[in-house]
């Protein structure tokens, strides 16, 4: 099989698999950190080298509006966003679940104004977790590229037909170089193959059908249990799909990555790229004999529950690393989903929770040592000293 | 009849099934019934072509009637009416 490495940002490396996709449609809106998604792309729509129809649109609200159209018609459909571009799309967001429109979003996560600010955390992606959305999450910019010519897969799924954000940190990833290693062009498009959709389109003029319509008392509750039901599919369906994607691909994706987890006494749970950082200071803890370990779940929605309860039942203490806070007073939204799903566990981890690099703020080795001496610290003395922390905010 | 489960309806909210509207009865929401005096009509169809919902009966180009199962009761028809041949008249409960 065809590959090669090529120098691309995390965004260059999105658009390169849009570009291999080759969606019948397109429609989409520059925003900081993503723009250099939408531009790479519609640069290839310019150039020739995809058919796609690419809709330059006034607003985000209007891109997944056309998008929810789009998909509605029978197009295999993509659009990408950020931040404040979630925001103002926010209420298609939630109709493009509703309507089971198998859009793929590669979304450059960056923190939700205000006060205002373009650099990253999750704060947009975190917003929307209960959007019905499924949420896949990268480490770097070559799985940026990989989940999103997975997500394909997993949105037309016919036992799932959902929509799929494709997430990874803006700047951190979207705007460094990297090699990344693209697969042929005709490879990516055998494993995604032609798109049939899964549901009656509003283009078959041979069988009418309404999209979209008013759903009273009577039936909306009938179609959120086929949303949930869907998600539920999808848990089940997903490992299927990244088989076959590491099989033909030689990769090796996973749903939830463990890394120094076979006899690690403590672990951090963190997403996207901070998990990069912090499997280097895994690998200095592990040269001085100190058993720490990483779980890093790539997948948020639907939630891996028990991905989650297999890796964590292991450790007596782990560290919930969030780049979002919840405001609920008990910690972050990973934090709270992992406490959530670790009450079910026969063992139970002591869990901690630590929110970091809001606004962009960098995270480093030293902070996330100090999180490991924490939590060392707090298995000596048998007492978790603070539930929720923060990094690197001034006091 | 009881209405279907989740597990036997299209998904997404859906409809697969073209002109479905016909089927559900709007008539049931009137207040107030149209009723039309044929001995005062003419026959202009001013009512046909006002009426919002489709609710004038026309036969052989001639005021039938009213389709009571979908005629809302808004009263245009009546309105419109240049010889103030149709009244509306309260439902009964």
């Amino acid at each position: 099989m065809k590959k090669t490495i090529t120098p691309l940002t995390g965004d260059q490396a999105v658009a390169e698999a849009m570009r291999q996709i080759e969606p019948d449609v397109v429609a989409a809106y520059p925003i900081t950190p993503q723009t250099e998604i939408v531009m790479t792309f519609s640069q290839f729509v310019a150039d020739g080298r995809v058919k796609t129809e690419m809709i330059p649109v006034e607003s985000e609200h209007s891109a997944m509006s056309a998008c929810v159209g789009s998909a509605a018609a029978g197009a295999r459909t993509m659009t990408a966003t950020s931040a404040n571009g979630l925001a103002l799309m926010w209420e298609i967001v939630y109709i493009a679940a509703s309507m089971r429109l198998p859009i793929v979003m590669p979304v450059v996560n960056r923190a939700l104004s205000g006060p205002i600010n373009i650099h990253c955390d999750h704060s947009d992606t975190m917003g929307a977790r209960d959007s019905g959305w499924i949420q896949i999450y990268a480490e770097n910019g070559r799985e940026a590229y990989e989940h999103a010519i997975l997500a394909v897969r997993i949105a037309e799924h016919n036992g799932i037909i959902l929509p799929v954000m494709v997430c990874q940190d803006g700047f951190i990833t979207s705007h460094s170089v990297e090699g990344v290693e693209l697969f042929g062009d005709a490879d990516v498009k055998r494993f995604i193959g032609e798109y049939k959709p899964g549901m009656t389109t509003l283009l078959d003029v041979d069988n009418p059908v309404t999209y979209g319509p008013i759903d009273l008392q009577d039936f909306y509750f009938e179609h959120k249990r086929q949303q949930t039901e869907a998600m539920k599919n999808a848990i089940d369906i997903i490992p299927g799909i990244m088989d076959e994607f590491n099989k033909t691909f030689s990769r090796d994706l996973k749903i939830v990555e463990e890394y120094m987890m076979d006899d690690a006494e403590a672990a951090i749970v963190v997403l996207s790229s901070t998990a990069g950082t912090a499997k280097f200071t895994v690998d200095s803890l592990r040269a001085k004999g100190i058993k720490a370990g990483l779980v890093r779940p790539c997948l948020f929605r639907p939630f891996p529950k028990k991905y989650i309860i297999k890796a964590l039942s292991k450790v007596k203490i782990a560290a919930v690393l969030d780049r979002a806070d919840s405001f609920s007073g008990c910690g972050g939204p990973l934090f709270s989903e992992i406490r959530s799903v670790m009450y079910e566990s026969k063992q139970k981890p002591a869990l901690v929770n630590y929110i970091f690099g809001l606004g962009g703020r960098d995270i480093f080795p030293a902070n996330i040592e100090a999180v490991y001496k924490d939590m060392f610290g707090m298995l000596k003395t048998g007492k978790v000293s603070n539930q929720i922390n923060y990094i690197g905010v001034r006091e | 009849m009881s209405a279907k489960g989740w597990k036997d309806i299209p998904i997404g909210g859906m409809i697969d099934k073209a002109g479905s509207a016909e089927g559900y009865k709007t008539g049931a929401w009137r207040a107030f019934k149209p009723v039309i005096d044929k001995k005062k009509c003419i026959n202009c169809l001013q009512c046909w072509m006002y009426c919002p919902d489709s609710s004038i009966i026309v036969k052989d180009q001639k005021m039938e009637g009213f389709d009571y199962d979908h005629c809302k009761g808004c009263g245009i028809c009546a309105s419109v009416c240049p010889v103030k041949c149709i009244k509306m008249e309260q439902e009964q409960a």
